[in-house]
């Protein structure tokens, strides 16, 4: 598991701090969400593709995300053509493909692909510690930011935890089937990693009271935001509005 | 000037009425280093629960110097200066980041972040971890994580250390290094291991827990053999003789 693998860096996505970051991918994100004209979509995706690029992400591992993405566009491209009624452009056997239907999908598809890559320059670019505390920031409901934080803290040792007791019995000649057998095992399994977790968020609690911990967290709140953030905020929402004017002038004509 | 004391009376437990895993324990700990030992299931880490109100005793107290410990009140009085360390790190560093692992109880304390950032660094620095300020706590090896766990309780100044197996799933060097540190430790505490070598280095006294009751022994009765031995898991004297 890595949730981290474009999280270091120096670019000038790496650099600025979270809450900016998160605020800016926000508005963006609604925005290109909202849309409905292609120029404004296709602008958007200019804008990520530029970012993408100043973030220095490499393209192979890009393109694996970007592959899984559209798996679920590919789903649209082979039922909105011909569900879709409009003009009719072309004919496969029975069925009729719409231009209307077209057009969804590809913006779906564009707009897809646009929030990916806003969220990869945006958001991947720092890692899940920062980005919890820059929710917590920005005010964001303590306990959720804190469930964020000890997710990330504790997905890893309740992996292994699986996947340790996957291992004992896979040495005891454990060979998963179509079988009752196996879907008790793996229901044991899951079972035994469900009760660990628990035991451990216990002694998790425990560690906590022990050190004076009240139900109250106080951060060490230790990035201030600075000029060049205010800057890099700026930049993404004249973006943002270079999108909203695109789709507001394309509606007008 | 006495010396301050953490004190144990007539402690009864026992996770069922039935079956008592200690009556009438008394225990003091108030100067140096006691190592403590037993089988596998026999208490220890129940007892140092104990200590720290993580159970509560069905029959007996716990007093800090001369206060008795009884109310929220009091353990939060006596988890301020009482230090334990878990038997694993992955369950004392729940903080993404290992500087604010290490300033959590500081903060609690009610330091400001700017003291709690600080003393946080210096103490990484003074066990020889300066740079893991901002390491995830997920990434750290298991030694790492032992030793910043120590870092964490001993950024608060406690004067009663609890340490939980700390020499397990350790490495030869990381073991010497944590040996090396707890040895120069002028705090009173309470060691619980089945590393007899480590014990022997560093306690003056060893007690050993069976059947709900506190053996006391010097450690210079405590020895490995080579050999099997019918009493090798009791600590025991040879008269002063050589044993091979």
């Amino acid at each position: 598991m890595d949730f981290e693998k474009w999280a270091k860096g120096d670019s000038i996505f790496h650099r600025a701090s979270p809450q900016i970051k998160i605020t800016g991918a926000v508005c963006f994100c609604f925005v290109i969400a909202a849309c409905q004209q292609m120029s404004s979509v296709l602008a958007g995706l200019v804008f990520v593709c530029v970012g993408v690029l100043l973030a220095g992400i490499r393209l192979g591992s890009l393109l694996k995300r970007l592959f899984f993405v559209n798996l679920f566009t590919l789903a649209c491209w082979l039922t909105l053509p011909v569900t879709v009624r409009g003009t009719t452009v072309a004919h496969l056997g029975f069925l009729s493909m719409s231009r209307e239907g077209i057009h969804m999908a590809l913006l779906i598809t564009i707009k897809t692909n646009c929030l990916v890559l806003a969220f990869v320059t945006l958001l991947s670019t720092s890692s899940v510690a920062d980005l919890g505390h820059g929710l917590r920031r920005l005010k964001m409901p303590q306990k959720l930011c804190l469930l964020l934080l000890f997710s990330y803290r504790y997905i890893f040792v309740i992996h292994d935890e699986y996947k340790r007791l996957k291992r004992a019995a896979l040495f005891r000649s454990f060979k998963p089937t179509t079988s009752m057998h196996t879907y008790q095992t793996y229901g044991n399994l899951f079972g035994m990693t469900l009760v660990k977790g628990w035991q451990r968020a216990g002694r998790v609690q425990d560690a906590m009271c022990l050190r004076g911990f009240t139900g109250k967290f106080i951060s060490l709140d230790y990035t201030n935001i600075r000029l060049k953030d205010w800057l890099l905020l700026a930049l993404l929402l004249c973006c943002t509005t270079i999108i909203i004017l695109l789709e507001y002038r394309g509606v007008v004509l | 000037m006495r010396p301050v004391c953490l004190r144990l009376e007539n402690i009864t437990f026992g996770y069922s009425s039935k079956n008592m895993l200690f009556s009438n324990l008394n225990f003091e700990l108030s100067v140096g280093k006691i190592g403590l030992i037993g089988q596998n299931g026999c208490g220890k880490t129940t007892f140092l629960h104990l200590i720290m109100g993580l159970f509560q005793p069905e029959k007996g107290r716990v007093y800090l110097d001369d206060r008795v410990i009884k109310t929220r009140d009091d353990w939060r009085y006596l988890r301020k200066y009482v230090g334990f360390l878990f038997q694993d790190a992955d369950d004392q560093l729940f903080s993404p980041t290992v500087i604010e692992d290490v300033a959590f109880g500081l903060l609690n304390l009610g330091d400001s972040p700017q003291d709690a950032r600080k003393k946080s660094e210096e103490m990484l620095g003074h066990l020889g971890l300066s740079g893991f300020e901002d390491r995830l706590t997920h990434n750290l090896s298991g030694g790492e994580k032992k030793l910043v766990a120590l870092a964490t309780i001993l950024v608060m100044k406690p004067r009663f250390l609890l340490l939980d197996e700390p020499t397990n799933n350790l490495d030869a060097d990381t073991q010497t290094r944590l040996i090396n540190i707890i040895s120069h430790l002028a705090i009173p505490m309470v060691i619980i291991s089945h590393d007899w070598d480590f014990l022997a280095q560093i306690t003056s006294h060893i007690y050993r827990l069976a059947h709900g009751h506190l053996h006391k022994s010097e450690t210079g009765c405590l020895h490995t053999h080579p050999h099997v031995h019918a009493h090798g898991d009791h600590p025991h004297d040879h008269g002063g003789g050589e044993h091979d």
